[in-house]
């Protein structure tokens, strides 16, 4: 939960729309001010687009044809605000329920589908320019924390960030939670950012729960000020999409700058499950949810943009458009096919590995002789 | 360079070999890794100024400087994970564990994340980082100095595991290893850093994962690595005193496995004896004996035995003379086998 009078909370939209800068958001409203109509009606097109893929991802996982799938419903604004505070040359560490992040960067939402599906174990390729380097999930929580900080310390090494000119400085931004929080790893990422100055932002989405065990159990003192033992750390709401974007974008820009690594805190709420293998029921009461479905990001950044006089024919093309590209996912998933047996023997080394080889051929042989049987 | 009197001593040149201890061999291994690519880097605790607690990497950060030789934080995760990093950036890093029993809290960055990457991104990703690991006994020190862990990396597919015996296996293997487009645990013989050995630095012997005979012989095949090789020879040396031939094999590459010479040697003698300080349940040891009964059964005289640490904890230094196998524990075993 939000104490509502934390001092350091940057919020610039109220639950209900309405746009009412927190002492702490004053810093950061020439980031958002400067924001022309386009790009705020594109804040509310990317978090209309992520709400309809969760939701028939969501579905196709109940209908059988996924194995599992991580909702990202209620985190649409942390997840929007801070990808969009991205650049083209910046390097994207997701967790595994970062959805839209991934799909602003370039990812196709079927690649993240395949995963699930189980026909890869990562699904895209980083290093394809449509990717927009946007790294695949990983499922160890908090272990791809320290990976950011290496590349980032490689974009040090090699001279690829802090050059004096911002548009192509270089950052990395990695994307956890609260119950990752926990990790060492996370803790040891921010030692060696620190350390090696790196030019990278620890982006925590606090949705307040760790499957079924609170956040107060995973800390006694507030996720931002942990970080802070690191280094400077923001509190945002995380339900705004206008705040998140403004705080990462200055993180952002202030790593690339060589100011070192930056952490926020988003605090925002896991509307659904944490996966489709949870019940919340269990363990979390609907007055909880309901006190969030009161601050939910779509509906609060809606309220704005139809009070700066939004049409309503925009808001038919963007449900529209999210509805086209639910059912696109629907239709592209069902064609999806199988993988042949020995992909497993594939790229388990780089060069060639007597036992692997040996395995594939004796799989290889086994299989034909059922073929050679039926003949 | 200069190069400081320390337990690692400057090299001696004879013609066209150099004699020098093992460690120092690894130091000119990385060198020339170092001096060969500018995106190699070392990294560990104290492997900079102070060279590292053996000084294997003594000289070399005031040689190739900080962003190449670095001194990190004390947290082995860190070090791998922010190596993994460093090798998806386009770097080969070298890290050094400073001891076998502290490679623990980096283990599930080794296992699940670097062995893993390269298959886990489907080729797209390689994984060039090379995993430094003094390992093993007979140095006489405390709890988690002495240990043999090297089974715990073999059973993890992806990764690529060797072990040096000698200076120049020392010499050519880091380089070898560096050079490898997969992670490779590189096992480092504590106990034979100091053991002074021929470098060719002209030619690598044999390829990264090959085995090799070290020593001739016809009634037993004696096998191991590290370490232990020596204490085979010094088992052979007895056992021809007695009348028995010992052929030794030094396994070198314990993931893959190099057969060939293996299986070739118990085709001649029909014997076979495999040492090691692990403890034997589930060990190298174990699967080197499977494979040969699979593959050699109808030669074999003999079971193949194991002589191996004993599956307890690494027991306290005193006891460690007791604990590793030596010369007379692998001749007891050869008693076993010429028995059949």
């Amino acid at each position: 939960m939000i104490p509502p009078d934390d001092p350091a909370l940057v919020r610039i939209l109220a639950a209900d729309g309405s746009y009412a800068p927190t002492p702490a958001a004053e810093p950061y409203l020439e980031i958002v001010d400067a924001l022309p109509d386009a790009d705020l009606e594109q804040f509310y097109r990317d978090m209309a687009n992520s709400r309809a893929f969760d939701r028939q991802a969501t579905h196709l996982q109940r209908q059988g044809q996924l194995a599992l799938w991580p909702p990202s419903f209620g985190q649409e604004a942390a997840q929007v605000g801070s990808a969009r505070a991205t650049r083209t040359q910046d390097h994207i560490f997701p967790s595994y329920r970062e959805h839209v992040v991934c799909t602003i960067r370039g990812v196709d939402p079927v690649d993240i589908i395949r995963l699930m599906r189980g026909l890869t174990h990562s699904g895209w390729d980083a290093a394809d320019p449509k990717n927009g380097n946007t790294r695949p999930y990983t499922l160890v929580l908090g272990a791809h924390t320290l990976h950011a900080t290496g590349y980032g310390m490689g974009l040090v090494f090699d001279g690829r960030t802090a050059t004096g000119e911002p548009e192509r400085d270089e950052a990395v931004i990695v994307y956890y939670g609260d119950g990752a929080s926990s990790q060492g790893d996370v803790h040891e990422a921010m030692v060696f950012a620190a350390s090696y100055r790196v030019p990278q932002v620890f982006f925590l989405q606090n949705n307040q729960w760790a499957i079924s065990v609170p956040v107060a159990t995973q800390s006694r003192t507030p996720l931002h000020l942990r970080a802070a033992g690191y280094m400077p750390s923001i509190l945002v709401d995380g339900n705004d999409v206008l705040a998140s974007y403004a705080v990462t974008k200055r993180a952002l820009d202030e790593a690339r700058a060589g100011d070192g690594p930056r952490a926020i805190e988003a605090m925002t709420y896991r509307m659904g499950a944490h996966t489709t293998s949870d019940d919340p029921t269990k363990y979390r009461t609907s007055d909880e949810e309901q006190s969030w479905t009161l601050r939910d990001p779509l509906v609060r950044m809606r309220a704005f943009l139809q009070a700066r006089g939004a049409s309503d024919a925009f808001f038919a093309d963007v449900d529209a458009e999210a509805q086209a590209l639910a059912d696109d996912v629907r239709t592209r998933t069902n064609a999806l096919g199988t993988i042949p047996a020995e992909s497993m023997f594939a790229h388990v080394y780089s060069d060639p590995h007597p036992l692997v080889a040996e395995q594939r051929a004796w799989l290889a042989d086994y299989e034909a002789s059922f073929e050679e049987g039926a003949s | 360079m200069t190069e400081a009197a320390t337990t690692t001593r400057p090299a001696e040149v004879t013609g066209t070999l150099t004699t020098m201890p093992l460690g120092r061999a690894l130091n000119a291994g990385m060198r020339a890794a170092l001096a060969a690519d500018d995106h190699v880097l070392l990294m560990g605790e104290d492997i900079g100024r102070l060279g590292g607690v053996f000084r294997v990497t003594e000289g070399l950060q005031a040689e190739f400087g900080e962003q190449r030789v670095l001194d990190t934080p004390l947290a082995e995760s860190g070090i791998i994970g922010t190596a993994i990093g460093l090798a998806m950036a386009g770097f080969r890093p070298v890290v050094e564990i400073q001891f076998d029993g502290f490679v623990f809290p980096g283990f599930d960055q080794i296992t699940t994340q670097l062995a893993k990457l390269t298959n886990r991104s489907e080729g797209r990703l390689q994984m060039p980082v090379v995993i430094r690991i003094p390992y093993g006994g007979h140095i006489g020190a405390v709890e988690h100095h002495q240990e043999s862990p090297e089974a715990y990396f073999t059973h993890t597919a992806g990764l690529r595991v060797v072990s040096p015996s000698t200076a120049n296996d020392a010499y050519w293997m880091i380089q070898d290893a560096i050079a490898s487009p997969d992670p490779v645990v590189f096992l480092e013989p504590k106990a034979k850093y100091w053991a002074k050995g021929e470098v060719d630095t002209a030619s690598r012997a044999v390829p990264l994962h090959a085995s090799r005979v070290v020593r001739r012989g016809t009634d037993v095949t004696l096998v191991g690595h590290g370490a232990m090789v020596t204490t085979l020879l010094q088992a052979a040396a007895l056992a021809e005193g007695e009348g028995t031939s010992c052929e030794v094999v030094d396994l070198r590459s314990l993931s893959p496995i190099d057969y060939g010479p293996i299986l070739d040697s118990v085709r001649r003698t029909g014997r076979m004896v495999y040492a090691q300080e692990a403890p034997g349940f589930t060990s190298v040891g174990s699967e080197v004996a499977a494979t040969v009964m699979e593959r050699a059964f109808y030669a074999l005289e003999a079971p193949v035995l194991r002589v191996s640490g004993f599956d307890v904890p690494f027991p306290p230094a005193k006891l460690e003379g007791v604990y590793l196998p030596d010369a007379d524990r692998i001749l007891e075993a050869v008693d076993r086998v010429l028995a059949h």
